[in-house]
């Protein structure tokens, strides 16, 4: 194609996607702004669009307190470890599940293996929202509310985790592991020292998945945990919300919400290759 | 594939029994039940039980607050899925062109997909606060219209909706990056060639070629709108005003936790359970079609 041709079109290319990126941040950068005022200037209702002075103490407020004129609530700081505690448990949990059963599928032969393969690719249809109602109930009944098995054991039920293994298990040459057994090496040896380190790549892609998933969960973790100091950051910012009627420290409200989103977006910026890697292989 | 480990009878069954026991104890058993409790009725006390066959859906589909749900979720889907993917492949059609940056692009859109649909609710709630909210001011400079979401109904599902299909767009647009980038340059080269403009070009080769992502993110987003938005919706509108966003889920979660109707929630979550099984089932014959497209 012409050089001259292609010039402008690419100019329009550019403008168009700034301002698509301008419309994706544009909400978040008002997030970031907001945390930086006191609440009488978010409340005057002309949020101004530079940073203000108060960026430091809003968030030492938040981080150590949590409380402010009007809200009240669990300091950040314990509430980010409930988070990242429940993020993590639920990421490996998960992994380490679905490599199992994902195993066990591949490279076993045994009776009712298809029968068990299809109750995993079930759970696809039945997400948690659907059984809420019942699957409240039998938490309870096990004793599990308020507890971090309770927050973290009925999310670690994964049909794209065994999915995904199973896809990647497949492709791993046959021959590898005969050499293997060859040389001596049993099932879990070869898991750990074929299967697993050929993984690595789709395991770090899951990670991220898992780990935005656990960090953001909102529904079971309200229904689960009635308790202030095992509120996860997502859930103390609804609490806060919940407390005033009409006037709110959005001040406050917008410095946590800042730290909630800060760390599974550093996540998903530092591993962005593994994640895009992740997403298009989950979906095969 | 013959069996690798032919002498290990046991091994399998240990590996694969956390998965099994987690899906039997936590949907399993609790699916179960909820289709049993939608064929009782049990007394406010909890006193009695009695079993009333299909009455409890019957008095589901005669109810006309569920039925303004299902519409209202319908149409809130609608919004979220037809707006939000047509801008995702508008986007993703741009960067995948050969223009310099698209790493730099992917990363811009990509980050938004850490965003949980509750802190997209909280930030949108900020942004259209009737009060103090910027969005708002801006509307009501430009068309003199003062946006309630908190009063009117259409305005609070429009802006839901807008917050819903933002916080979808980036995921949307990495995977249409991802499918445009497996769609053979030669096929686009060919119709040109013939004498297709740019616009005829992408509706007859490139969106057909494109069909299985489409056909995924179409499922993967009607999970989004009918359920995952549930953050959003309760922190944004909880359901109003006078049940204008009261999409299904939520609507199953107040008759369920809230109103206590339990018999009358699980047969909600019966019938929401029918509909995600459809969807999965033509996701599941348009993803087998895609060999068709691939070769």
């Amino acid at each position: 194609m012409p050089r001259r041709l292609r010039l402008p079109q690419n100019w329009l290319a550019h403008v168009v996607l700034a301002i698509g990126v301008g419309i994706m941040a544009f909400p978040v950068y008002m997030a970031l702004i907001g945390s930086t005022h006191d609440a009488a200037t978010i409340g005057r209702g002309r949020l101004p669009l530079t940073p203000g002075p108060y960026m430091a103490q809003n968030y030492v407020q938040a981080w150590s307190f949590g409380t402010g004129e009007r809200v009240s609530g669990t300091p950040v700081r314990i509430m980010m470890a409930n988070s990242l505690a429940m993020a993590i448990a639920i990421a490996i949990g998960k992994i380490a599940v679905s490599i199992l059963a994902a195993y066990a599928v591949v490279f076993f032969r045994f009776p009712l293996r298809m029968f068990f393969f299809w109750l995993i690719f079930i759970t696809l249809m039945l997400p948690l929202e659907v059984r809420i109602i019942p699957s409240y109930k039998v938490a309870s009944d096990l004793g599990l509310l308020n507890t971090f098995a309770g927050l973290t054991l009925p999310l670690m039920v994964s049909a794209t985790g065994t999915l995904l293994f199973r896809q990647v298990f497949l492709t791993i040459p046959k021959e590898l592991l005969d050499a293997a057994k060859i040389d001596g090496a049993g099932p879990m040896r070869c898991l750990w020292s074929i299967i697993l380190p050929l993984g690595r790549p789709s395991i770090a892609a899951l990670f991220v998945i898992l780990f935005v998933y656990g960090w953001n969960q909102y529904l079971w973790p309200l229904l689960i945990t009635t308790e202030r100091n095992m509120d996860t950051v997502v859930i103390g910012i609804v609490k806060m919300l919940g407390t005033s009627e009409s006037l709110m420290d959005w001040n406050l409200v917008m410095a946590t919400t800042v730290m909630a989103m800060a760390v599974p977006i550093s996540v998903v910026i530092v591993m962005q290759r593994w994640l895009v890697k992740g997403l298009v292989e989950t979906e095969k | 594939m013959e069996a690798r480990f032919p002498g290990h009878r046991l091994l399998p069954y240990i590996l694969i029994f956390p998965s099994i026991a987690v899906i039997i104890v936590f949907l399993v058993v609790p699916f179960v039940q909820a289709v049993q409790q939608s064929f009782y009725r049990t007394s406010p006390f909890g006193t009695t039980t009695l079993f009333v066959g299909l009455d409890n859906y019957a008095q589901l589909f005669s109810t006309p607050e569920y039925v303004r749900s299902l519409l209202t979720s319908v149409g809130f889907a609608a919004l979220v899925i037809v707006g939000g993917l047509a801008a995702s492949l508008g986007i993703a059609v741009l960067v995948t062109r050969r223009i310099r940056g698209v790493g730099f692009y992917q990363v811009a859109f990509i980050w938004t997909y850490a965003l949980s649909p509750a802190v997209a609710g909280i930030i949108w709630a900020l942004l259209f606060d009737p009060a103090v909210g910027l969005g708002t001011y801006v509307l009501y400079r430009i068309t003199g219209y003062r946006i309630n979401m908190l009063v009117e109904g259409v305005p609070a599902l429009l802006i839901a909706a807008a917050a819903a299909a933002w916080n979808m767009l980036g995921y949307n647009i990495c995977f249409y990056i991802a499918g445009l980038q497996n769609v053979p340059r030669e096929f686009e080269e060919a119709a040109r060639v013939d004498g297709a403009g740019p616009w005829r070009t992408f509706w007859r080769i490139t969106f057909p070629m494109l069909s299985p992502t489409t056909a995924f993110l179409l499922f993967v987003n009607m999970i989004y709108a009918f359920f995952q938005v549930f953050g959003l919706i309760d922190i944004m509108t909880q359901g109003g005003p006078g049940g204008a966003t009261e999409i299904l889920v939520y609507k199953l979660y107040r008759d369920g936790f809230i109103r206590l109707r339990v018999n009358f929630a699980s047969a909600q979550s019966v019938v929401l359970f029918l509909m995600v099984a459809a969807m999965a089932l033509f996701q599941l014959r348009v993803a087998t079609r895609r060999a068709v497209y691939s070769r």
